[in-house]
């Protein structure tokens, strides 16, 4: 089977040790983890969680299920695939002399769209937002001019229009 | 219940259990240590005096209906003992170690079905109950352990045996809890017995702090419980049910494997209906050794890695294969490549995570056993494979592999054949694990459900000797046979002062080799004889059980069997009998780890 990242939203209920829970059984069960970004939801009480694995579908189904049988995680939605967006948030600090400094504003806003949310003479710091494959990019150009640390949150997803991951749908208990 | 522990006769030991912290010494002899002095009634708590969480625990505990605990005192739990006489109800079984109190709960379970449960106080206590609670996750058993914790000031400064019990056991629960408020006590022990027996059985800890044991507290009633996250489903989709069905019907060669899922969901009946109906014959896996009895003609007994030959030649040649309850662990598969090459697979079970796992499957069922299988025989007609059925006949004709036999050595399986002629299938079975827990699986045709009591998916060596005190405890009046090895009986042996202290009616057959049989074995076949480490020395295990207050005796001829056998069976309390046999008798069949069916060895050189 072909082996492709799959992109999970998780609910969870907001308790002390959930995404304990969730990593524990990931690393118990070898699952491997590209990312994780967390937050609350909509719902009070309740928490998203963003995973992208890497793995056939046979293992995303088992992740799913083994998933389905914490406590705390009231729905898994496997959005790969779904008209999708997908965002990651990232904050690069990049080396910038007086020398290289408008290059490296150049490149980052006219084609990333970043902002530069600080500056010594030194150093930039860029915020930039967007799919994987954009901030991986933008590290590849930016590179040269040698990058002195990279923050990312990881990716959070939702599906466009009016597919979602909230809790409407009734779980199909058939596997 | 009893109230008093002792003694046996010349050994002339006294114990003490006091309801309302009395001692009480009464001292008797074995023959009529039925004959207990009548109970007193406990002072009745007064209304006025302000409650605690730990009173509010025992509440919970009796309203869940729990009548015994197997626990074991500690700093952290002592709030806990003190409000213990106040229940009566609840007859505490003083252990000698914490794994003991954990496997006693899980034989509890196993024979009755009910929740096991076990206590026992932070740090070392909580620690020592890990492999229980192991045991009980890998065989779907419920059981809720009770730990004692530091008080919450301390929790996070490695105080005096603080542990992070609810960390360690994160994967080997089914969940757990801390408790941080009195007043969850009685709701967090509804949900953990909730979540203990429903759906995939499970275990659940419960950790609960001593300031919130001694904080004010009084039980709430009972409410709904509405848990978001966890809805099993127990009535299997009715689509899947008539594609199930439909399987059937085109099949030429079916076979059932059922498992634990019979036995946890009640499904015999419906079990021996479809078989019957449909005319389909049952392998049954280790842990599903009761799910349909063993005489039925349609019964193909265990299967797997010690499995019979005819019952994995089934495997091999099935074109359907309807697993029940069970899960295709590899003790079962073997191979996975190789594990029924011809068959489609229909599998049932109500842990949709187990569907698809290990093995594709054709049509997956998700819900309770018994419904499922009720649904399906409703669905069906009467079907017949006669020509399948002959051919399963055939196989069996050949003799299963008998040791040759010689009568200057005992042989295990002779002692095992024997101790089955005594008891046919009336007796409670537990093991251990290695050898004499595939001879017992094997040689003994269970044919009542939950009378066998094995460590299956963790195998748990030490399991057998504690699991056949809750066994005992949990059913008085009925034989309790525990078969060990000399091996595995050394790692829990202690809990003979436990078995004495009860006077729990288990006899305890030590199938003595001097070998850590099993691995023994595979170093015989697989490491060229290369015996490292597998030849264990071992006490006097006669005078060590006569020391506990065992009678005990160790039988080292054939002749000696069946009186040593009767001789056990007519004391009133615990027995061991030390069978001293053949060293190196290896279990056969044997499909080696990770072979399948072709490459199976049906016996010895």
């Amino acid at each position: 089977m072909t082996q492709r990242s799959h992109t999970l939203v998780v609910l969870v209920e907001d308790h002390p040790g959930v995404l304990n829970r969730v990593m524990s059984l990931f690393r118990q069960r070898g699952f491997n983890v590209n990312s994780v970004a967390v937050g609350h939801s909509e719902t009070v009480g309740m928490s998203r969680m963003t995973f992208v694995i890497g793995g056939d579908d046979r293992m995303v189904e088992q992740v799913t299920k083994q998933l389905y049988k914490l406590l705390e995680v009231v729905k898994v939605t496997d959005v790969t695939g779904e008209n999708l967006i997908q965002r990651e948030l990232a904050l690069v600090k990049v080396a910038a002399t007086e020398r290289t400094r408008a290059d490296v504003m150049r490149l980052a806003t006219d084609i990333y769209r970043a902002r530069f949310v600080d500056a010594t003479p030194d150093t930039l710091i860029l915020e930039v937002t967007g799919p994987r494959d954009k901030i991986d990019s933008m590290l590849t150009m930016i590179r040269p001019y040698g990058i002195k640390e990279v923050a990312r949150t990881g990716l959070v997803a939702m599906v466009r229009g009016t597919g979602s991951s909230r809790l409407t749908v009734v779980q199909d208990a058939v596997a | 219940m009893r109230e008093a522990r002792f003694i046996s006769g010349d050994q002339g030991w006294l114990a003490f259990k006091g309801m309302e912290g009395r001692a009480q010494m009464v001292a008797t002899t074995p023959a009529d240590s039925g004959a207990m002095p009548a109970e007193s009634k406990p002072t009745p708590v007064a209304k006025s005096a302000p409650s605690i969480g730990a009173r509010v625990l025992c509440q919970a505990l009796v309203r869940e209906g729990v009548d015994t605990l197997f626990g074991y005192p500690g700093g952290a739990v002592i709030p806990l003992y003190d409000v213990l006489p106040e229940f009566p109800e609840i007859h505490h079984v003083l252990v000698r170690h914490e794994q003991g109190a954990g496997h006693a709960a899980d034989g509890y379970a196993r024979v009755t079905g009910k929740v096991g449960v076990c206590l026992a106080t932070s740090g070392p206590g909580a620690t020592n109950l890990v492999t229980p609670i192991a045991t009980a996750m890998l065989d779907s058993i419920p059981l809720v352990a009770i730990t004692g914790q530091v008080g919450q000031h301390f929790i996070g400064s490695d105080a005096f045996q603080e542990i992070d019990i609810t960390g360690i056991t994160l994967p080997i629960t089914k969940h757990n809890f801390l408790v941080r408020h009195a007043a969850d006590i009685g709701p967090t022990i509804q949900k953990a017995f909730h979540l203990a027996k429903s759906g995939r059985p499970g275990p659940v800890l419960v950790d609960i702090p001593k300031d919130v044991l001694l904080a004010s507290a009084e039980l709430a009633p009972a409410e709904a419980l509405d848990l978001v996250g966890y809805k099993p489903t127990y009535t299997p989709h009715r689509r899947q049910i008539r594609l199930a069905a439909e399987e059937i019907r085109n099949a030429r060669k079916p076979l059932i494997l059922a498992g634990h899922g019979i036995l946890l969901s009640g499904a015999m009946e419906e079990l021996k209906t479809l078989a019957e109906k449909a005319q389909i014959p049952v392998g049954l896996t280790l842990l599903g050794i009761g799910g349909i009895d063993q005489d039925h003609p349609l019964c193909l007994g265990m299967v797997g890695m010690h499995g019979f030959a005819h019952a994995n030649r089934a495997i091999h040649e099935t074109d359907l294969l309807i697993g029940v309850g069970m899960r295709f662990d590899d003790r079962v598969t073997g191979r996975v490549s190789d594990f029924a090459p011809n068959a489609r697979v229909v599998h049932i079970d109500i842990d949709p995570a187990e569907i698809g796992k290990n093995i594709e499957t054709t049509v997956p069922v998700v819900g309770d056993a018994r419904q499922a299988l009720a649904l399906l025989n409703a669905e069906l007609e009467d079907l017949r494979h006669d020509e399948w059925l002959e051919s399963i006949a055939e196989w069996r004709r050949t003799p299963p592999y008998r040791p040759h036999t010689n009568d200057a050595v005992l042989q295990p399986q002779f002692v095992m054949e024997r101790l089955h002629e005594a008891m046919q299938g009336s007796a409670i079975v537990v093991t251990d694990v290695g050898q004499h827990q595939m001879w017992a699986a094997q040689y003994f045709k269970c044919n009542k459900p939950n009378n066998w009591v094995t460590s299956g998916g963790l195998g748990t060596m030490g399991f057998g000797v504690p699991a056949a005190l809750g066994a005992a405890l949990a059913r008085p009046d009925e034989e309790v046979w525990a078969i060990v090895g000399d091996g595995g009986v050394q790692m829990t042996l202690f809990e003979f002062a436990t078995l004495v202290q009860e006077q729990a009616n288990v006899n305890v057959v030590i199938i003595n080799n001097g070998y850590l049989g099993m691995v023994r074995q595979w170093q015989q076949l697989f490491h060229d004889r290369n015996y490292s480490e597998t030849f264990i020395s071992q006490p006097d295990f006669q005078m060590l059980a006569t020391a506990y207050g065992m009678a005990a005796r160790t039988i080292t001829s054939r002749d000696d069997v069946d009186e040593a056998i009767e001789w056990a069976r007519e004391i009133v309390g615990p027995t061991l009998l030390n069978f001293v046999v053949e060293q190196e008798m290896n279990v056969y069949p044997m499909i080696p780890s990770g072979g399948s069916y072709g490459e199976l060895i049906e016996k010895g050189e």
